[in-house]
């Protein structure tokens, strides 16, 4: 009977041969005279102290990581009101409200931030004109009408439309999309306003239909089947039961879009033209408030100088505008809410 | 109500529902055509120009001796330094959101923050980079400061990815670990993270492949156009074999290069833009494809 053991002791080697032992001693009836000490157990506190040290610098290195997600938002917040705050001692708020014309760069300096508000609405609802009744009757097909199959072969590939780097989309829309319009629309100019919005419309349809779809298909089956039960068609269900039950996702597809169109930038840099002008025509060209940040940044404008901090002035109202929206979507959800 | 104007009651809406299935159909339609019709538009217009000439040459005067060696390889070391960046910020992020984090009002916070990221558009994020990183940081306007601008950008999504694919790990895996005595971090570290890897690896190439074609906030961080050198290399043949100089070095990528090709007045610059239009499609389309792959394997492989 040997006790030895050339192997690292750990508390489970010590059960193991203290449990022999007394097997040993029941068997045998003498008392304890062969047998040998159990072997001791190494120091234990301190791996476990170090052990417990790492744990909690892990832990907290986790934590620093997605707390820094809140440091970049500060760090947005910060950084644009920081140098508008600057912009705005140099121009007084009410002409930045007020005032028709925005030409910071020029000798006769206006700073009225209307023509690129308007710009980028009327681009704004150019797509949404386009992208939500295109994106939601997609959404409706795919979900309540379309075979299985097609739904899983159709779905990725709209979803590579939001895959499609914009650049490319400026090209297309300058290139292909006005020279297009052009023939129906002879007077259409180079740049303007209707082919881009158009692109980005159709850019920002899988952002409609995929999020709307996923609403639709999370709306309970017995919903539709009494629907059904009591003799609706499919386009009755759709319309009265499913879109209505999946409101609350439909309008956060809406709102998701809205954020996507007044933020595009590329697209209406290059097919929409550089010159802000006070126009609600879609037809002509104008600048978006995105295509005047892009215009300023490709010159080289001195750091801290008034038209440096312009471009912060107008990325602040882009955030607000985007806020803004956000705020009414979320009341807008909240109030149409329906829980099953 | 007689029986012949029931019928035709239900006739008529049997119409309206055939109507609007081909409606449905033909909304359907309209994305996966342009979809279609940019990518002929594209390959028509570049295919002519893509040759070996065109990935090795500078920018140039003339359209025709133009080329995006300096774009792609600007790409790829912009690329490099985001991917470092943002998926070990990423990962952990996800990991303690999912794992770690107690449920309060900070964990809340940083949730609902996350989402709202996801929305900001890009072009702030170019601004905050250019107050921030430029000239706060003195960083200056160099391939790290793209990189880790693109890095926030797609942060977001990385962390969206990893969290989806941790939440999809049953919670019998957890306690199975901790039955057998692992401490936290040993149950993160030999168990979760492995069996999340593929959703992840889709997660991070799918933000990659949004970095790639990204341009309006390296615009504002002052990515250069017209580059006719390229970064010093990262590896060098003396002592001591690795050099961080590439990282500060001025830079452009394939989506700017393509800007300015687009921006420009003469139709053979046009050109050019659509063959520097078609690289950067084929390499957004094979990256999510590699995604799509991935997540078909891993999905067919793991059954819990």
């Amino acid at each position: 009977m040997e006790t030895q053991t050339e192997e690292k002791v750990t508390p489970f080697t010590r059960i193991f041969l203290a449990k022999k032992r007394k097997e040993s001693l029941s068997s045998d009836g003498e008392k304890g005279a062969a047998l040998s000490p159990l072997p001791p157990l190494p120091p234990r506190s301190s791996t476990r102290g170090f052990r417990r040290f790492q744990e909690k610098s892990i832990q907290f290195l986790l934590f620093l990581a997605a707390a820094s997600s809140i440091a970049i938002t500060l760090g947005i917040v910060w950084i644009l009101a920081y140098e508008s705050f600057g912009f705005f001692r140099h121009v007084p708020f009410w002409d930045f409200i007020t005032d028709r014309q925005w030409t910071p760069l020029f000798d006769d300096a206006h700073y009225g931030i209307r023509p690129l508000v308007t710009g980028t609405l009327v681009v704004a609802t150019v797509a949404l004109t386009l992208a939500l009744p295109v994106g939601t009757i997609t959404a409706i097909y795919l979900s309540e009408y379309a075979p299985h199959r097609v739904r899983e072969i159709v779905k990725p590939f709209l979803e590579l439309l939001t895959a499609v780097p914009t650049v490319v989309f400026g090209y297309f829309a300058l290139l292909f999309v006005t020279p297009l319009l052009q023939k129906l629309i002879p007077s259409l100019p180079g740049f303007n306003m209707l082919s881009a919005g158009l692109v980005v419309g159709v850019m920002i349809i899988p952002y409609v239909s995929s999020l709307s779809e996923d609403a639709m298909r999370a709306v309970p089956m017995h919903l539709r089947e009494a629907s059904y039960a009591m003799g609706a068609t499919r386009f009755q269900t759709s319309l009265r039961v499913v879109t209505p039950a999946a409101f609350s996702g439909i309008a956060s597809a809406y709102v998701l879009a809205f954020s996507r169109a007044i933020g595009e930038t590329m697209v209406v840099a290059i097919a929409a033209g550089m010159q802000p002008s006070l126009t609600v025509n879609p037809l002509e060209p104008a600048a978006t408030i995105t295509a005047y940040i892009v215009q300023v940044a490709l010159g080289d404008l001195p750091h801290g100088s008034v038209g440096y901090q312009t471009i912060f002035a107008a990325g602040l109202t882009l955030m607000l505008m985007t806020l803004v929206f956000n705020v009414a979507g979320h009341l807008l959800r909240k109030k149409f809410r329906e829980v099953y | 109500m007689d029986t012949t104007a029931l019928r035709r009651d239900i006739a008529r809406r049997k119409t309206k529902d055939a109507i609007f299935a081909v409606a449905g159909l033909a909304a359907t339609l309209v994305g996966l055509i342009t979809l279609l019709a940019l990518l002929i538009d594209l390959a028509i217009d570049g295919v002519g120009r893509i040759n070996p000439m065109f990935l090795s040459n500078f920018p140039s005067r003339f359209p025709d001796k133009a080329g995006i060696l300096s774009a792609w390889v600007g790409t790829a070391v912009v690329m490099l330094v985001t991917a470092l960046s943002a998926v070990p910020l990423g990962v952990a992020a996800g990991v303690y959101l999912e794992e770690y984090a107690p449920k309060n009002r900070l964990t809340a916070l940083i949730e609902i923050n996350i989402a709202n990221l996801a929305g900001v558009p890009s072009i702030v994020y170019g601004l905050m980079a250019l107050g921030i990183f430029v000239y706060k940081l003195n960083l200056g306007q160099s391939v790290i400061t793209a990189g880790l601008t693109l890095a926030l950008l797609i942060l977001p999504i990385v962390i969206m990815a990893t969290r989806e694919s941790i939440r999809a790990i049953p919670a019998s895996i957890r306690e199975a670990a901790f039955a057998v005595g692992a401490t936290k971090w040993q149950m993160v570290r030999h168990h979760i993270i492995p069996y999340s890897a593929g959703g992840i690896l889709t997660g991070v190439i799918i933000g990659l492949s949004r970095a790639i074609g990204e341009s309006a906030p390296l615009i504002t961080v002052g990515a250069l156009t017209f580059i006719a050198f390229l970064p010093p290399a990262p590896v060098t043949g003396g002592f001591p074999f690795i050099n961080f100089e590439w990282l500060k070095s001025p830079y452009t990528v394939l989506p700017i290069q393509l800007f300015n090709w687009v921006s420009r007045p003469q139709k053979a610059f046009h050109l050019n833009a659509a063959a520097a239009g078609l690289v950067l499609m084929t390499m957004t389309l094979a990256m999510n494809g590699v995604a799509i792959a991935i997540r078909y394997r891993f999905r067919k492989r793991i059954k819990w």
